[in-house]
């Protein structure tokens, strides 16, 4: 809020309030000193509130050294007031007095909580936006300089997210310290910080001159993808995209190849397991010809790989690399060296490997046309519809409109149908919701008659499931496939059916005719709402639940629209009235309620 | 990883259902990356008692050799017969060297480490449960635990022969080798981290050059587990090679040695599966307290600052932790820490969960505890007695509020006339809270309504000067319609006043009422 004003305007603000004796420091010291945590935190989360208070000048020489000296709290407060910290800019004066923010934060960025420190570093990072180029020379670089040389881990783990953040405003002497103390903490005693330097170094790269890229990033982006510990030279992959992308095609083959090899080929599955999820970034980052020599056996090789995880990860990415190989060779590289591998993961020992595959595996339809996908990949997707886990064909079902648009439903639907039913009757609700939502899209693709023929039946059987949800989403569904199918559908097939369920005697059912006639009226217009579900619903007026009759009073509200008037005036508005003097005081109020919509009192 | 979230789309209970058929069908992991081409078909060696003396050297490297081929346990079938030589070789071989004299001459170490760093360093295959937890679930078994254990063996065997020279040993048994080692401590097979305890503990005793590294070593590892992944399956063994570390450090304690205290093991209290390690964990703070009692005051500091907020179980835990600290704590540490101290415990008492009120009761068991209590009773029993007092009126646990009794009886006996002045004040300091309370709130509330000016301070900010007055007079108005506002919520308060003053019981009700209001802004 206080930032919107601008500078001037708050000063002017304290200078009309004036009255400082009104919030005397000692008192707001002392909420921020409360005994309870949570009244500590309270407060420090009103910290701006204190500070307008007290005005900029106060807030400069009195609130920040109490904040820098004596605040030892617990972690919860101290992330509170490194976020607060960040946007203080204007309520201690604006860009020329920002500075004054350093100290707080400088000893909030070497807690040993990694919550807080990484809060204090966000809020240095954004704040250091906010310095001049002289003030960020005098008074930021040398707070980077003093965490990046300090005692323990934590102080220098933060340094490392601010080099890349001064280093493009800073004089060449300054800039080439920067680099100096970023080459140090490459090399640190203490995995800690060279993993936290391993992840900023793609970031540094990118504001580095193109000249230091090659010979600084480079030696140090292969001295952490050699690190002893794999928790390090799993980051660096991650760092590999980034100076990849920075450096020109020539450099590649000779900077960051050898690197990337040893990544793709690294005895820990975490190194392998990064190289497979970082894949589809690598591809574009070293470009086609790369991609042809070195990227498609390794890619190979992690299909392959011994870990499932690996696997799993690298199945993933089979689509995105396919579609993203230079065109004029695509097909051949993905006929001899893609596919055959994807044939193997179809029948993987690993349920999670199959079902990344299936998630994407329907992508490779349009890719490789409609020959190829009736010949080789139509049996795969029968496979994995057949597949033992329920996940791997729920995957492929999801994905089904790009097969159709590829070979038509005709020929998937015998062997899909089967595996539909099954999933449609599954013992877990939200997989027979997930079915569930699948339903228009197929209705579309398969046609009326075929669908009547299949699936009508268990449409109608998700309306009287035991589940609420379902019901629910089943109601929904024939909304849809009315919008589909068409009124005149509507009233042939579901409507006598919807309507029987009137006499159930289960109120819940009762109730889901209610519901489908709120959804369904719409869709089938005047004719056959007013004709044949009103009489059914005025009938319901007089059931015995309670729960019945006012939903029967929501329902004619809902209907209302779609009713003439003299329906209206004549047949609903008796009821409701009937309805409003009701014993139960539900049943009442929403009579009331339909009558105040519908306008009949 | 999409692979999962695509079944919690499904299900979010699937996932398990399915790792536990899963797991009934396998339940073995292993991890030996493309560590060699297929294996070859091993042949059977001679025994090694058979062999002339001469030749018996060689032979034990030409068997030290065949015990670097690896097999694929995870196809139980595969390589039977080589499985089954390799097998017999290595019992062989720690038969060997546990009862002959005089076999580990300078060149067979070579050998021997470079077998055992091919058998034992590897990669730990990733979990197969994703969020395994060590509590509830079982653990992944080591499938080629036939082999490693067998090799495991071989190593403790081979640390502890008579005739083993560190000086010999320590260009092979060096920092790197130690590193690995202590990254298998990660494996989710107990009967594997049991071996590496006691042969990380070997190498420590025998190996002083590596003694530092090693300790710092451990340190990253928990530092890791605390800030990093809250990942590491080992951390009880560390801790269990630590708590004898501790005992044997010398007096005055390095600096560096204090700092692990302070910055390591206190900070692991905050860790969540702190159940799995906190006997060990305990034992090495105290370890630390009866080396050096200065300790004492920033150890209590330090986990009430990490004390548990929402998990009882864990309340109960830091409870037994500073018992034992209280049962090696000198009295003029005692008094430095007794405040803050009773403050927490005091809370603990009025826990509603009645382990936890239970636990810190308990303490008034503890014959050396009393006897500080009673020293320093005028500190302490005004801390205590608010929260005695309360809940033996209110805990809905009938054993706490008999405990209650008892520890208000004893403290009572130990300074009769502060009790009964603290009774007859109590429903005093009450009413002095809940003015406190109230005050706050005003303060807050102005404070609230200096902002809301300014708000509409800068949104008017155009028309300059004199819509401050406005506002000013709006900020009046709102001041009036609050202070409306608050006078009815004072007369009701004291229309509950009145009500309530023969039983003591709802001024915590009314105070917690009023508590309420300003969060709700």
């Amino acid at each position: 809020v206080a930032e919107e004003g601008g500078p001037c305007s708050l000063s002017k603000m304290a200078g009309a309030d004036g009255d400082d004796s009104l919030y005397p420091i000692a008192v707001l010291i002392d909420e921020l000193r409360n005994e309870d945590v949570q009244l500590r935190l309270n407060s420090i989360k009103k910290l701006s509130t204190i500070a307008l208070a007290l005005g900029v000048e106060r807030t400069r020489t009195e609130l920040l050294p109490f904040l820098t000296d004596t605040i030892y709290d617990e972690d919860e407060v101290l992330l509170a007031l490194a976020e607060q910290l960040g946007n203080f800019t204007m309520l201690v004066g604006g860009p020329e007095y920002v500075h004054c923010l350093l100290p707080p934060l400088e000893s909030l960025a070497t807690v040993e909580e990694t919550v807080v420190r990484d809060k204090a570093v966000e809020s240095l990072r954004k704040i250091s936006q906010e310095h001049s180029p002289v003030d960020l020379e005098v008074h930021f670089e040398p707070l980077v300089k003093r965490l990046a040389s300090g005692d323990w881990f934590t102080s220098r783990t933060s340094a490392c997210g601010l080099f890349s953040v001064c280093y493009p405003r800073v004089s060449s002497t300054v800039k080439a310290e920067i680099r100096q103390h970023f080459r140090t903490l490459c090399s640190d005693d203490t995995p800690m910080v060279r993993r936290a330097a391993a992840s900023k170094l793609g970031e540094f790269a990118k504001v580095l001159e193109l000249d230091y890229v090659k010979s600084d990033i480079i030696s140090l982006f292969t001295a952490l993808a050699s690190d002893e510990q794999d928790s390090v030279r799993l980051l660096a992959v991650e760092a590999c995209v980034s100076i990849a992308t920075l450096l020109p095609q020539e450099d590649l083959e000779t900077l960051v190849m050898p690197t990337l090899r040893q990544a793709a080929e690294d005895k820990s599955w975490r190194v392998r397991y990064m190289v497979a999820d970082k894949f589809s970034e690598l591809q574009k980052a070293v470009g086609p010809e790369i991609t042809k020599n070195d990227l498609v056996p390794a890619f190979q090789n992690l299909l392959k790989d011994c870990e499932a995880e690996v696997r799993a990860a690298a199945a993933n990415k089979v689509k995105e690399f396919c579609e993203n190989l230079p065109e004029d060779n695509r097909e051949q590289i993905i006929m001899t060296h893609i596919l055959p591998c994807v044939k193997e993961l179809v029948s993987d020992t690993n349920q999670h490997v199959k079902s990344a595959l299936a998630s994407v595996i329907m992508g490779l339809s349009t890719i490789l046309g409609k020959d190829n996908t009736i010949e080789h990949l139509l049996p795969l997707f029968l496979a994995q519809l057949k597949d033992e886990c329920p996940e791997v064909r729920l995957n492929i079902i999801s994905n089904l409109d790009c097969v159709n648009e590829v070979i038509g439903i005709r020929q998937l639907s015998q062997s899909l149908l089967p595996a539909i039913v099954e999933l449609a009757e599954d013992a877990k609700w939200r997989v027979r919701l997930a079915i569930i939502e699948y339903m228009p899209l197929l209705a579309g693709q398969l046609g009326v008659e075929f669908f009547d023929e299949k699936l009508n039946t268990l449409c109608m059987a998700w309306l009287i499931d035991h589940v609420y949800a379902i019901r629910e989403a089943a109601t929904c569904n024939l909304m849809k496939l009315v919008e589909k199918f068409g009124a005149e559908w509507a009233q042939n097939t579901i409507v006598p059916k919807v309507l029987g369920m009137a006499n159930d005697p289960n109120y819940l059912h009762r109730m889901t005719t209610l519901f489908c006639i709120n959804a369904l009226s719409e869709a089938c217009g005047q004719d056959i709402t007013t004709k044949q579900m009103l009489p059914v619903v005025l009938k319901m007026s007089n059931d015995q639940v309670a729960n019945v009759r006012f939903n029967v009073a929501k329902s004619l509200q809902k209907i209302g629209p779609v009713l003439d008037s003299n329906a209206l005036q004549t047949e609903v508005k008796p009821v409701l009235e009937k309805l409003a003097t009701d014993t139960d005081m539900d049943v009442k109020y929403f009579a009331q309620e339909a009558i105040s919509v519908l306008a009949l009192a | 990883m999409s692979a999962i979230s695509a079944s919690e789309k499904v299900d979010g209970f699937t996932r398990k259902s399915m790792r536990k058929a899963q797991k009934q069908r396998k339940s073995q992991g292993s991890s030996q990356y493309r560590t060699q081409s297929a294996p070859v078909e091993l042949s059977p060696l001679p025994q090694l008692k058979d062999a002339p003396s001469t030749e018996q050297q060689e032979l034990f490297t030409k068997k030290l050799q065949q015990c670097c081929m690896l097999f694929d346990f995870l196809d139980s079938v595969m390589d039977l017969k080589s499985k089954e030589i390799k097998r017999a070789t290595l019992n062989e071989l720690v038969d060997y060297v546990s009862t002959n004299r005089g076999v580990l001459v300078e060149s067979t170490y070579p050998e021997i480490t470079n077998m055992i760093c091919t058998n034992i360093f590897r990669t730990l295959p990733p979990s197969d449960n994703p969020d395994f937890d060590p509590e509830e679930d079982e653990p992944t078994l080591e499938a080629s635990w036939p082999h490693v254990q067998l090799v495991y063996e071989f190593l403790l065997r081979f640390l502890e022969n008579p005739d083993f020279q560190p000086s010999i040993a320590k260009r092979h048994i060096d920092q790197k080798f130690v590193l690995q080692l202590l990254e298998l401590f990660d494996s989710e097979d107990p009967r594997e981290r049991d071996f590496l305890k006691t042969i990380l503990h070997r190498i420590y005793g025998k190996f002083l050059g590596l003694r530092a590294f090693i300790r710092k070593q451990i340190n990253n590892i928990f530092l890791r587990f605390i800030y990093e992944t809250e990942h590491f399956n080992g951390v009880a063994e560390l801790l269990e090679i630590l708590g004898s570390i501790i005992n044997g450090f010398a007096l005055p304690l390095k600096a560096e040695h204090k700092q692990f205290l302070m910055k390591v093991l206190i900070p692991l209290h905050t860790a969540k599966g702190l159940a799995l390690f906190h006997a060990q964990l305990a034992y090495c703070v105290v370890q630390f307290l009866e080396k050096d009692p200065t300790l004492t005051e920033p150890v209590i500091r330090g986990l009430l600052k990490f004390w548990p907020k929402t998990c009882s179980q864990k309340e109960v835990m830091f409870l037994g932790e500073i018992e034992e600290i209280l049962d090696v704590i000198e009295p003029t540490q005692f008094k430095k820490i007794q405040e803050p101290l009773f403050k927490q415990i005091s809370k603990c008492v009025a826990n509603p969960h009645f382990q936890v009120a239970e636990r810190a009761l308990y303490f008034w068991n503890n014959e050396y505890i009393l006897s500080l209590i009673e020293e320093n009773i005028d500190k302490v029993l005004p801390i205590m007695f608010g929260s005695l007092y309360r809940i033996s009126k209110e805990h809905w646990n009938p054993t706490i509020v008999a405990l209650v009794y008892n520890v208000l009886k004893t403290l009572m006996e130990m300074n009769c006339t502060l009790f009964d002045e603290l009774t007859s004040s109590y429903k005093a300091d009450r009413q002095q809270e809940k003015k406190k309370e109230q005050e706050r709130d005003e303060l807050w509330k102005k404070l609230d309504e200096l902002r809301l000016s300014n708000t509409n301070l800068f949104q008017n900010n155009s028309r300059g000067l004199p819509c401050v007055q406005n506002n000013n007079n709006n900020n009046n108005n709102n001041n009036n319609s609050n202070n409306d506002n608050q006078d009815k919520s004072a007369e009701a308060a004291a229309v509950a006043t009145d009500n309530k003053d023969p039983e003591v019981k709802d001024p915590d009700v009314s105070v917690a009422a009023s508590e309420s209001t300003p969060c709700a802004k």
